[in-house]
């Protein structure tokens, strides 16, 4: 797959896992192709975040509500819960730090779509393994000292901050290496492994509200619920 | 209310004239009776879903495009407004009023007070953005346009696009803010009073009362536009302009005639600005724009406003090298529009043309106005 149709790809897997009418934030949304798709086939209402300033203002000019500006900066102006998905493609590993952008993700949308490479794939432990050099890939074309991809990890290093963070996994999606889609939660055995691409929603772990036991039964009624 | 309308053919300008109305300003002093000069370009579509206010800038006037009949040049602003330009007149109907204390035929310090034959002069009260733009609502209601398809203006424009969405949302749909900021800072204050002082010093300004003896303060207005315009440009603009290249002369003169390029570039823009400017006006608009503040206000004004404005679009714009507006000032209207979960796009262009680059040549300007126009308003069209 080459780098435009994987992100075709990406894509048309992330609008899968959106429900419609829904309000969406792109986070490094280009020129707003999947903001276009998603208003398009889902309805949305979508805005986007992108640092590059030509991909910004082509997106501002083909109408959409683009903010040209830096996510690990930016994203501390938005209200808590202001989206019902906050999507962020194929840049987590790119994050000067990833799980305070993991964590922003969740605090502005309901939930979160990440996807990312697997650095864990076998064709790159294979790479590393024998020549003994940090790994080029389709997925990560770049050499070590110019990437920016500064955070490379695996789906098993993913999980266990999901789990660490107490982020719940809704839905994963993997792609292996000739596209073949699949779903990760489901095929254990060697996932990490095989697993290319990994597209993940993620939410919050709901709590139970904890039921105070009191003897005045108006307890609930008498306090003031500020909205 | 009834609004007369006319044509002064010196001016090259419609006027319209409120004649029965008791403005109020935020000063709390009542303007009775007053008019606005103003051009329009384009048609207004049969729905009336075209129009856009084009608000100027500090020393603009309503001759956005065309010929301006009082400095002979083209519009201020020819190369964004006209037919098939990024604001296209083939398509929307645009419309430019000089603003009330402004000085090319609305309502200001140069024109008479009502039922007199005196100048208000420094009798004219002080007027504010906000009454700017109450007197343009008059106007855009006096032509019978319930909506505004957008309120575009840099700088001093910018603050007037600001008003707009803050005082009167259900009467616009978007708009476009250009260099501009929610208040006017220190340092900008600090250069207007600098160029104030240089008008009240000369002279001739009398208090205000120059044009008594057909007088006017050349050379105080004339510093005072020197100043001014270095905050418009940027260090590697001059650099890159004028170095220190030398005017009409091989070596220094070791006096003080302009020897640098600099020198007389900013002496011929002083002198052809008190050809085409009134003091006073100058000493009122730079007022009004240090008045401007949203700072504390504008969030929760835009939150708690009982005008619905959820529907409003806002384009932001500032440059990379503007440090009289600088992009921070934009970002904090930006962050401020994203708290509230506003449609808001932002974008920072990079140029090293500095304040004024609104007014000069920036294709990524052109293409982002343009773009914003066609697609929004192909949205409404539908």
């Amino acid at each position: 797959m080459n780098k435009i149709n994987s992100i075709r790809k990406d894509w048309s897997l992330i609008e899968t896992l959106i429900a419609q009418d829904r309000k969406i934030l792109d986070i490094g949304c280009g020129d707003g192709g999947l903001m276009e798709q998603l208003e398009n086939n889902r309805n949305a209402i979508t805005h986007g975040i992108e640092l590059n300033r030509d991909l910004a203002a082509n997106a501002i000019a083909r109408g959409f509500n683009v903010i040209n500006g830096n996510a690990e900066l930016d994203l501390s102006q938005y209200s808590n819960n202001s989206f019902d998905y906050v999507i962020l493609s194929q840049t987590l590993q790119a994050m000067m730090k990833p799980k305070d952008i993991l964590s922003e993700l969740l605090r502005i949308g309901s939930k979160a779509i990440v996807s990312f490479p697997n650095f864990g794939h076998w064709k790159i432990r294979l790479q590393l393994l024998i020549s003994g050099k940090m790994p080029v890939t389709e997925s990560l074309p770049y050499t070590w000292y110019d990437t920016p991809n500064i955070h490379f990890f695996t789906i098993k290093d993913f999980l266990n901050l999901c789990n660490e963070m107490n982020i719940v996994i809704e839905k994963s999606i993997g792609l292996t290496s000739k596209g073949k889609q699949f779903d990760i939660s489901e095929s254990i055995n060697g996932v990490n492994f095989f697993t290319h691409e990994a597209i993940f929603l993620l939410s919050y772990k709901n709590f139970e509200p904890i039921k105070i036991k009191s003897s005045k039964k108006v307890f609930a009624k008498n306090s003031v619920i500020a909205n | 209310m009834k609004t007369k309308f006319t044509t002064d053919t010196k001016l090259e300008s419609e006027i319209a004239y409120f004649e029965n109305i008791d403005l109020k300003l935020e000063s709390g002093d009542i303007l009775s009776g007053f008019k606005l000069a103003f051009k329009t370009y384009g048609k207004l579509n049969t729905d009336k879903t075209n129009a856009i206010l084009v608000c100027h800038a500090l020393t603009g006037d309503q001759y956005v495009a065309g010929n301006n009949p009082i400095t002979g040049r083209e519009g201020w602003w020819s190369r964004m407004v006209g037919p098939n330009k990024p604001i296209d007149t083939n398509k929307f109907f645009v419309i430019c009023s000089n603003v009330l204390g402004g000085c090319a035929g609305s309502t200001g310090p140069k024109e008479l007070q009502n039922g007199s034959d005196v100048a208000y002069g420094g009798n004219f009260p002080s007027v504010t953005i906000k009454d700017m733009v109450k007197a343009q609502s008059l106007l855009i209601e006096s032509l019978n346009i319930e909506k505004l398809f957008s309120v575009i203006g840099g700088s001093m424009g910018a603050m007037q696009a600001l008003q707009w969405a803050i005082d009167f949302p259900d009467k616009i749909l978007n708009i476009i803010h250009i260099a501009g900021a929610l208040k006017h800072s220190a340092q900008n204050i600090a250069f207007h009073e600098v160029g104030r002082q240089a008008i009240m010093s000369d002279p001739i300004w009398k208090n205000g009362k120059y044009f008594e003896n057909n007088e006017v303060p050349e050379r105080g207005l004339s510093v005072a536009r020197m100043i001014a315009h270095i905050t418009y440009l940027s260090e590697n603009a001059m650099h890159r302009k004028f170095g220190r290249k030398l005017q009409s002369r091989d070596i220094i003169s070791f006096g003080f005639d302009a020897d640098f390029q600099v020198e007389s570039y900013l002496r011929y823009q002083g002198k052809s600005f008190v050809e085409r400017f009134d003091a006073n006006s100058y000493l009122y608009l730079t007022r009004a724009m240090d008045y401007f503040d949203h700072d504390e206000t504008f969030r929760k004004n835009i939150e708690f406003s009982h005008n619905p404005n959820n529907h409003l679009k806002y384009l932001i714009i500032s440059f990379t090298s503007d440090w009289l507006f600088p992009t921070i000032e934009s970002k904090m209207i930006v962050n401020q529009l994203n708290s509230l979960s506003r449609e808001v796009s932002f974008l920072e262009i990079d140029t090293d043309k500095g304040h004024d680059s609104f007014l000069l040549e920036e294709p990524q300007l052109d293409d982002v106005i343009k773009g914003f126009l066609t697609n929004n308003f192909a949205k409404i069209d539908e």
